[in-house]
């Protein structure tokens, strides 16, 4: 299990190295001069001083390997630069807007797993039936409904039933409230995005539990199970569900990802000031620094979540502990 | 008279042949649709949206650009179908040929991305050792990547408009592709046939190209009629937000971003129609996709 474990850790390095190089590469490919774009944004006349001033603060007048291993230390603690956009430090950016999304992004995974494995499992015992037919329909269109359309029909359908409920229309607000310090408010920001960005997530996780419960229910151990009279429900609780959850905990891992990409256009719906409207936002106003740190961010949670995703995985499954 | 000509094929014959016609393409495409009513439902709604894409010209009563300021915001009825947006533009007019900009970006990028990912997944299990380790490792990278979050990079590199948006689209469905590909591909190699065509001494690139792809094409295709809807679904999302496809072009996720938040209330057909040709067209990939699966894997055929 420790080598395993080691194993797994280790190889994090590489694929981290590998992403910031390519990374760095991307925000280098830009064509033509990031200060010439930026300073000559409106047509203005610029002197070449300036230019050399905006490449000695960016470091680019340095040669690239140095470059990189700036922007990997950089990295290491925290020092992501400053905005080209706002001039404020890119980790203050962050900072600010992270809570809401990290909110949003662990809710809808709630929201999900409530869905998914519930749904999942009844459409699997009730295979080939209404129900199943219903189930399996939710999840296909799921997967294809974008969730900035959803997220508009939500909020069509809030306003169409707050107005006839209570005359006035009411919105869901935008400024976001830490939990601890307004719950109802906290509640009333997040739920809709959640609900959302979950339902999509959802469907991946219910086609996933599905498919993985009929194989489990057809296994010889379940017959066993049923042959020596145990209780319905003991037996798709204590022996098919368990064995039944191992993909689709992979699968929750895998899908986290899309996750953070279903924020990057939730958020522009709703209108909430979090990561991903930060992203839209460092892409339309040309942000590179902005834009690369975003990026790696986004790649770490990934990686470190299929980091974790695999060791739950083999602290669950013997087979690939002792392999 | 030729031989073929005089030759009647005596009765038996003719009973061993009547098997073979059953594998005519035409038996199998009715026995595909028998089996898979949500596969043919969705192989149907491809077909719908690929005739509206095609024949866009000769469908669309209004031009795509027109504005008619006379009705705006109008709600649907037979004049306009879907409605007017508030530029007073034909909505269903728009759907029509956004479906064509949503099939151009969808199958170019699918049909890049895949080839490109098909000849690197099957390279790299051919050549296994060293090469087959260091692809695989830039894959891991690149897959670390979630797909919209690197569409938007390159986006922010090479700037919005249809070609970027495929070229944004295009990159990040490599890996996925290749990685699928490599999979089915890997034990491909210890099959006699590409040792065989080893011995008389093929190229790499004729044993790669002539020998391998052919084998691997089954879950390729399935893997492409995904690709398809997941692109369609990205350059939505990219429009969406302004960073894909530009105005005037017609195009899906473009139609919902400008007003169709602010009307939603007074004009929530600006809203409704667009995303549900989004939803529709991805829901027919997907669903043609799965019965596509389930038609060529045997264990999942009575599921």
């Amino acid at each position: 299990m420790y080598r395993y474990i080691v194993k797994r850790v280790l190889l994090v390095i590489p694929t981290l190295l590998g992403a910031a190089m390519l990374v760095f590469v991307l925000m280098r490919m830009i064509p033509g001069d990031v200060c010439v774009i930026r300073l000559g944004g409106g047509g203005a006349r610029f002197d070449a001083r300036a230019v050399a001033a905006c490449h000695a603060q960016l470091g680019l007048d340095q040669p690239v390997w140095r470059q990189f291993l700036h922007f990997v230390w950089g990295f290491c603690h925290l020092d992501f630069g400053t905005s080209m956009w706002s001039g404020k430090p890119v980790a203050y950016e962050i900072g600010t807007r992270l809570p809401i999304s990290v909110e949003i992004a662990l809710m809808a995974a709630v929201v999900a797993i409530l869905i998914s494995v519930p749904l999942g499992t009844i459409s699997a015992l009730k295979q080939n039936t209404w129900i199943d037919l219903i189930v399996r329909t939710l999840a296909i269109a799921g997967t294809a409904t974008p969730s900035f359309w959803l997220g508009i029909l939500t909020i069509l359908a809030v306003l169409d039933l707050s107005q006839a409920f209570t005359g006035t229309p009411w919105m869901p607000p935008i400024d976001y409230v830490p939990l601890w310090q307004d719950p109802l408010r906290n509640l009333s920001v997040v739920i809709l995005p959640a609900i959302t960005v979950g339902y999509r997530y959802a469907a991946v996780s219910m086609r996933m539990t599905r498919s993985t419960m009929i194989e489990v229910m057809r296994e010889d151990y379940i017959r066993t199970a049923r042959a020596k009279g145990l209780l319905r429900r003991i037996i798709i609780n204590r022996h098919a569900l368990k064995n039944a959850l191992l993909p689709v905990v992979t699968l929750l891992g895998i899908e986290f990802a899309f996750l953070i990409g279903g924020l990057v256009v939730t958020e522009q719906v709703f209108n909430l000031n979090g990561i991903g409207r930060l992203f839209v936002l460092a892409v339309q106003n040309q942000d590179y620094t902005l834009t690369q740190a975003l990026v790696m961010l986004v790649v770490v949670v990934f990686v470190l979540t299929n980091l974790v995703v695999d060791l739950l995985y083999a602290w669950l499954d013997p087979r690939i502990r002792f392999a | 008279m030729s031989f073929s000509a005089q030759f009647r094929p005596p009765s038996p014959v003719i009973a061993e042949a009547e098997p073979a016609l059953e594998h005519s393409p035409l038996r199998r495409a009715i026995g595909f649709c028998r089996r898979q009513p949500l596969g043919t439902f969705g192989m149907a709604i491809v077909l719908m949206i690929a005739v509206a894409g095609l024949g866009a010209e000769w469908i669309a009563p209004y031009s795509p650009t027109a504005n008619d300021f006379g009705a705006m915001t109008e709600a649907p009825g037979w004049a306009h179908l879907f409605g007017t947006d508030q530029l007073g533009r034909d909505i269903f007019s728009r759907i029509i040929y956004g479906a064509r900009t949503a099939l151009v970006v969808g199958f170019s990028s699918a049909l890049v991305g895949g080839a490109a990912g098909l000849v690197l997944g099957v390279a790299s299990a051919y050549f296994g050792g060293a090469i087959d380790l260091i692809v695989q490792r830039v894959l891991d990278v690149m897959m670390a990547f979630p797909l919209i979050i690197m569409a938007l990079a390159i986006v922010a590199i090479f700037g919005t408009g249809v070609h970027n948006v495929i070229v944004a689209i295009t990159i990040p469905l490599i890996p996925r592709c290749a990685r699928v590909v490599r999979a089915s591909a890997l034990p491909l190699r210890e099959i006699p046939y590409v040792d065989a065509a080893r011995a008389c001494g093929f190229g790499h690139s004729r044993i790669i190209l002539r020998h391998m792809v052919p084998n691997v094409m089954g879950p390729f295709l399935i893997m492409l009629t995904a690709f398809v809807g997941q692109a369609i679904l990205a350059e939505a999302s990219l429009s969406y937000l302004g960073l894909g496809v530009q105005e005037p072009t017609p195009a899906w996720g473009l139609m919902l971003q400008g007003g169709a938040e602010e009307y939603a209330s007074t004009a929530p057909w600006i809203a409704v129609f667009p995303g549900l040709a989004i939803m529709l067209t991805v829901f027919g990939f997907n669903l043609f996709g799965d019965a596509l699966r389930d038609a060529l894997d045997p264990k999942l055929r009575d599921r």
